[in-house]
């Protein structure tokens, strides 16, 4: 009986790395789900196999409830809003842990043996922090809470006192069995939580929910060393890994180290930064129709989109605008920095619910080289991902960030608000450049007048 | 008799090579289906959690029994809520027709 339920366990950890590894190409996505569906079905039914005394009413009752809530949401979010979606699944994970590891040091008549407390207490303190910084995360992405960063004196100093504190509770624990000892582990960990994300400010998010989905691999993972269940371990043990590199790909798209981005405080070392201009400079602007004239006779055009695009709700337009321009033989691409959504990989969700075929749409690294053959590119509330500065002026804060290179194209149109600077607080001479134009007003706005334009 | 905690051990750090290498490989456009999917895949934790719901001496209703009943709850809306709204995006994953 073992021996079946941990071959049906390694079964379903293989389904779940194989649904990973779907995601390499959109084509192989959606069988890559499937696996993975499949893999818990697997390891839930392997699980009520392997039990002796369930209570079957408690159980059925919880997976009932969760599901209709879980399938209510999946149905109804906004794709604008899955970062908050996301932050709040991952609290549920850590507040998952947290009760699990309570719940068996409450189990009366189970020992544990030292190595397993000190599992306990892993699984637990990462459950918690996960569990309270990802409510903080989901706060401030939701703009509950404000997304600005709130500092200081003294703060990191009482974090490590904290940190120590849950530790000593922790061998407390340890020594004398206390449950009360225990808990007060677990209520520092959720204080803890909350200050350590406190100091991050809103466009250090995409770190930071990235950051968290890792936690909650790890903190899956510690329950597993727990339990001694393998399906656990590698579950957990391939999210940690996905979140962690996630968080690296994010930070260097930023061009930050995981530890100032942790340390907080992006607002204030950016406002030194964009002082050094003098007096004001001249810029050309257009009107849409203009805009509309110059990419209609283009042979090939790349599209910039920005957060901005999508606060406007502007991507079911453009992409109308694009089909147009494809119609008339312009070779329409989207060019994706990778942080130009407010999550990993955002904007391509966008485009791709606006009906925009994604092998229209290019990353960076594809695209970056094929700028200076490029007619006309047009930034739609993009700014700081455009800005040159970030590859000649040393004394930009944002020096060394990777661009993409639209200043190499033969005209630029960048539709803005207004001369406003973007959320680097930094100037961009792209905007200043002989051969761009802009063409002010609200995205969405525009884009209708660019449809316009080439229709007639 | 090799330590059960070595057995996790070893388990764990090849998963986490596993998963680095298969990460890497995740094209950047499906990096937030990547994020929705593990966190529908985190929901394994209901493992955990299940185990915890059991007749304790007798007794069905325990502090164990319900705490493991709330993380029962809390990880089937990860799963159901992961799982299903990475299968309604990828939907949206289309090649120019």
């Amino acid at each position: 009986m073992q021996n079946i339920s941990a071959v049906l366990y390694l079964v379903s950890a293989v389904l779940f790395i194989l649904s990973l590894k779907g995601l390499s190409s959109p084509a192989s996505s959606r069988k890559g789900n499937t696996y993975g569906m499949i893999g818990m079905l697997i390891a839930v039914a392997t699980t009520f196999m392997v039990m002796e005394k369930p209570v079957l009413l408690l159980i059925v009752g919880a997976i009932a409830a969760g599901a209709a809530i879980g399938a209510f949401k999946a149905k109804t979010v906004e794709m604008t809003s899955m970062p908050e979606l996301v932050a709040a699944m991952h609290s549920l994970v850590g507040l998952s842990a947290v009760l699990i590891a309570v719940a068996a040091i409450f189990h009366s008549g189970m020992e544990h043996t030292p190595v397993q407390k000190v599992e306990l207490f892993i699984g637990a303190f990462i459950g918690a922090i996960t569990f309270t910084a990802s409510v903080i995360a989901y706060g401030k992405l939701s703009g509950k809470f404000g997304a600005k960063a709130v500092n200081f004196n003294g703060q990191h100093l009482l974090n490590l006192v904290m940190a120590l504190a849950m530790v000593g509770f922790g061998g407390v624990y340890f020594f004398t069995d206390s449950h009360a000892a225990f808990l007060i582990m677990v209520a520092i960990a959720l204080v803890l939580g909350v200050t350590l994300i406190i100091p991050i400010g809103g466009a250090d998010m995409p770190v930071v929910v990235s950051m968290l989905n890792s936690y909650s691999g790890w903190a899956a993972a510690g329950i597993g060393f727990t339990l001694n269940n393998p399906v656990l371990i590698i579950a957990g043990a391939c999210v940690g890994s996905s979140g962690a590199i996630l968080s690296y790909i994010m930070c260097k798209a930023m061009n930050r180290s995981i530890l100032s981005v942790l340390l907080g405080g992006f607002g204030a070392e950016v406002a030194a930064g964009g002082g050094g201009d003098s007096g004001p400079k001249n810029y050309k602007s257009g009107s849409a129709e203009d805009a509309a004239f110059l990419m209609a006779n283009a042979d090939s055009v790349v599209i910039v989109p920005g957060y901005g695009l999508a606060v406007s709700r502007a991507q079911h337009a453009l992409q109308e605008f694009a089909e147009l321009l494809h119609e008339k033989g312009v070779n329409v691409r989207y060019a994706i920095h990778p942080v130009a959504g407010r999550m990993p990989g955002h904007m391509n969700v966008l485009l791709a619910e606006a009906e925009v075929p994604y092998d229209q749409v290019l990353e960076m690294e594809e695209i970056n080289s094929d700028f200076s053959n490029t007619d006309v590119v047009l930034v739609i509330g993009a700014n700081d991902v455009v800005n040159p500065a970030a590859l000649k002026d040393k004394s930009s804060p944002i020096y060394g960030m990777p661009i993409l290179e639209a200043h190499k194209a033969r005209t630029i149109i960048v539709v803005k608000r207004s001369m406003s600077v973007g959320y680097a607080g930094l100037d961009n001479e792209l905007f200043y450049m002989d051969k761009t134009m802009m063409v002010f007003g609200d995205a969405k706005k525009v884009v209708e007048d660019l449809v316009k334009g080439v229709v007639h | 008799m090799t330590d059960p905690f070595i057995i996790s051990l070893t388990i764990f750090v090849l998963a986490v090579f596993v998963g680095y290498h298969v990460v890497w490989n995740v094209t950047p456009a499906l990096h937030t289906p990547l994020m929705a999917v593990t966190n529908a895949i985190s929901g394994i934790i209901i493992v955990g959690a299940m185990l915890q719901v059991v007749d304790i001496n007798g007794q069905t209703l325990t502090v164990t029994s319900v705490l493991g009943a709330v993380g029962i709850f809390l990880a089937s809306i990860n799963i159901f809520g992961g799982f299903l709204v990475t299968q309604r995006m990828l939907d949206m994953f289309k090649k120019k027709k």
